[in-house]
């Protein structure tokens, strides 16, 4: 990441020191705690995470969602060059669906129940684009090809509940595509659908992201999606990144012991039954009442081999491990790789 | 499993029809949603039966139906030998003390008015039953049996997570040492870290009680981890039912395959290489199935045939059934290469080349 640079040196988006908190009744919710990442375009980003981790905040204040009046957003959002944190609510207006869209796991958050789905995508051309009607509906016509729906003629005049929940993810992914964004955010878009509807979606998102060249993050929870689509991933815990990584490091070197909990804790089918699944112990922090020092250390197994017991006192940085690979702990590096090999040989332990 | 013999749960040719009624002053019953359309199952003491379906498969139907939530249409249900579809609300009482459930969503299953104590304790206060030791010890001792401490006794269900609140569910499911729960989706409300923890729950409660579970879930890898058996349901009927390994690594019916090569594995290099076929479109509408077998409209293997005789369940291979007229042990050649793009044009049949026959092997 560069410090004070030219645009051009800076990457397609950058996130830095973002925090978003929320005060309520029972104390300040802080639900992103200092997070900073960066994506270069055309790349994928999976953000991965239980509920509560802030995966789904952060992706709120990259879009500008999350109302100012309820809670306080710091840090730095750079998005191809312009400064998103900040910046007027009309000017995140225009940028919103035309440079960044977002998806969501209910389709029926970004359609319209009573206007009919041509129309509402037609809608979404004129209002960020000098278009007719006519050619805007022609526009909307192709891209609800595109995304596969069958007889679109027919099918472009229909509304929203005359479609099927596959149908509709595709519709809602069609109207956030069709200003070819540079960012799309997809939050968590296939959790309602069935494996094999989503196994269309995910096919279609990474169609069209080759042929648009798009820059996606893409939060979920699902280890298994992000193991098909991710170039890098972000693990989150307690609103904060813990470990960062190329996809294929993640899986098969990771060193931040939740990462490691995340990954003995899925079953999975590729490998040999275990007798018992190795989950984390305990629960997710309460985000009023986040650790002192690292967030993930009541749950950890191994935080009483770090001397003078830093992990309840001292909050851990994210640091470089290798260029490419960021991890929040306080084991020396040598102990994590230790730790990791040995887990992950005991998980592969029955590998046919 | 412990005792391998005693069949705690049968059900014969059970159906469950939802009527569909028009709009208007005086609605008529115009149609029919055959939500469970003729299935048969069997689970014996101490084992876990999988049931795996997409929505709309009937699969909660069936939980629902075995325990009688919702009256069957017709067939017959037996818990422990017992017909039960024609008792009366009286007489299925004690039959709750053998069965019980768990549900999906830990929110709404348990009354946010009643505290932890109070709604553990229900199934004794119902069924009449004054455990040794009393009732507040008998409750703290299953809470601990479950994880959770037992001085939580007097707190209210908002006071505790999603994997709490679910823990309570179990405390009371096993409560009167029921010998079959029916368990609707226990888990996939939960995140991943919780949840691998109450699978873990629930096996080492089958092992120390010998309960048999049905656990109905859409997440194939998590029934993997529990289950003895698997059955596989398709718009109302059970497409394939096949001990664990047998469904996981021979499957015959092309929607398991269908289905199983759906599921990511969390894996990056392997889950690229995969081979996956992309099932054409959406669950037909189960007030008007296709003719013949259900799943044709979207099976690779379809031929003239399959729209013309349903292919009844038959036992190719000892304790391995399968409902298709052309069964696949191996995926055809042409599939196999990477990822599988039919999903360009949905709703679309595709026409595969002549798949090869399976040998029905085993």
């Amino acid at each position: 990441m560069t410090t004070t640079g030219e645009s051009l040196d800076r990457p397609f988006l950058s996130v830095t020191d973002l925090a978003v908190a929320f005060p309520t009744e029972d104390g300040l919710v802080r639900a992103v705690d200092g997070v900073s990442f960066s994506i270069e375009r055309g790349r994928t980003l999976a953000i991965v995470g239980e509920s509560g981790s802030g995966k789904s905040v952060t992706a709120q204040a990259i879009m500008g969602l999350i109302n100012r009046r309820a809670a306080s957003v710091s840090g730095e959002i750079w998005l191809d060059g312009q400064e998103l944190v900040g910046l007027p609510e009309d000017e995140v207006q225009a940028l919103r669906g035309s440079q960044m869209a977002m998806i969501f796991q209910d389709p029926m958050s970004s359609l319209h129940p009573f206007y009919r789905i041509g129309d509402q995508i037609t809608e979404a051309i004129r209002v960020h684009r000098n278009v007719g009607p006519a050619a805007a509906r022609r526009e909307a016509i192709e891209m609800l090809r595109r995304v596969g729906i069958p007889a679109v003629e027919r099918r472009v005049d229909d509304y929203p509940h005359q479609l099927s929940g596959g149908m509709r993810q595709r519709v809602m992914i069609a109207m956030a595509l069709i200003n070819s964004p540079a960012l799309l955010i997809a939050d968590e878009p296939t959790t309602a659908l069935d494996v094999t509807v989503q196994a269309q979606i995910l096919e279609l998102i990474s169609t069209l992201k080759a042929d648009f060249g798009t820059t996606v993050i893409l939060i979920t929870h699902d280890l298994g999606i992000v193991a098909d689509v991710a170039d890098e991933v972000a693990v989150m815990y307690g609103g904060r990144i813990v470990e960062v990584a190329p996809t294929e490091v993640l899986y098969n070197r990771p060193e931040m012991p939740y990462t490691l909990g995340l990954l003995s804790s899925v079953p999975r089918m590729d490998r040999e039954l275990p007798e018992r699944l190795d989950p984390i112990p305990g629960n997710p922090p309460s985000p009023i009442n986040l650790p002192i020092g690292c967030v993930f250390q009541p749950r950890c197994n191994y935080s009483d081999r770090v001397a003078d017991g830093a992990c309840s006192s001292r909050r851990p940085d994210l640091v470089a491990t290798a260029p490419d690979h960021l991890v929040r702990c306080h084991l020396p590096a040598q102990e994590r790789r230790e730790i990791s090999i040995n887990v992950l040989r005991v998980l592969a332990g029955g590998a046919q | 499993m412990t005792d391998g013999t005693r069949e705690i749960l049968r059900v014969s040719d059970l159906r469950t029809y939802f009527p569909v009624r028009s709009r208007g002053i005086i609605p008529r019953t115009i149609g029919q949603v055959k939500a469970v359309d003729g299935i048969d199952l069997a689970i014996l003491s101490g084992e876990t039966l999988g049931l795996v379906g997409e929505s709309g498969s009937g699969k909660t139907t069936v939980a629902r139906s075995v325990l009688l939530l919702v009256r069957p249409t017709g067939g017959r249900i037996e818990i422990d030998g017992q017909e039960i579809t024609g008792l009366s609300s009286r007489a299925l009482m004690s039959v709750r003390r053998k069965a019980q459930m768990i549900f999906q969503d830990p929110y709404n299953a348990l009354n946010p008015r009643h505290t932890v104590g109070g709604i553990i304790s229900a199934p004794f206060r119902i069924q009449g039953v004054e455990p040794p030791g009393g009732v507040k010890a008998a409750v703290q001792e299953l809470m601990e049996r479950v994880g959770m401490n037992p001085e939580h006794y007097n707190r209210y269900p908002n006071e505790f997570s999603g994997g709490q609140r679910q823990r309570i569910g179990i405390a009371r499911a096993i409560a009167l040492r029921p010998k079959l729960i029916v368990c609707d989706e226990p888990v996939s409300a939960l995140d991943v870290s919780i949840q691998a923890q109450i699978i873990n729950l629930l096996r080492d409660l089958q092992r120390e009680f010998g309960v048999a579970y049905l656990f109905v879930a859409h997440d194939l890898a998590v029934v993997r981890q529990i289950s003895h058996r698997v059955s596989v349901m398709y718009l109302g009927h059970i497409m394939e039912t096949a001990p664990r390994r047998v469904i996981y690594s021979a499957p015959l019916h092309p929607y398991t395959h269908s289905l199983l090569s759906a599921v990511p594995i969390p894996d990056p290099k392997r889950q690229r290489e995969r081979a996956r076929i992309v099932l054409q479109g959406d669950l037909p509408s189960p007030i008007n199935p296709p003719s013949g077998c259900v799943f044709r409209t979207r099976c690779f293997q379809a031929q003239e045939h399959c729209a013309v005789e349903v292919p009844p369940l038959v036992e190719i291979a000892s304790g391995h059934w399968v409902a298709c007229h052309f069964p696949v042990a191996t995926l055809p050649a042409g599939m196999l290469t990477g990822r599988v793009a039919l999903a360009a044009q949905p709703d679309v049949p595709v026409r595969r080349p002549q798949p090869v026959h399976g040998q029905a092997h085993q």
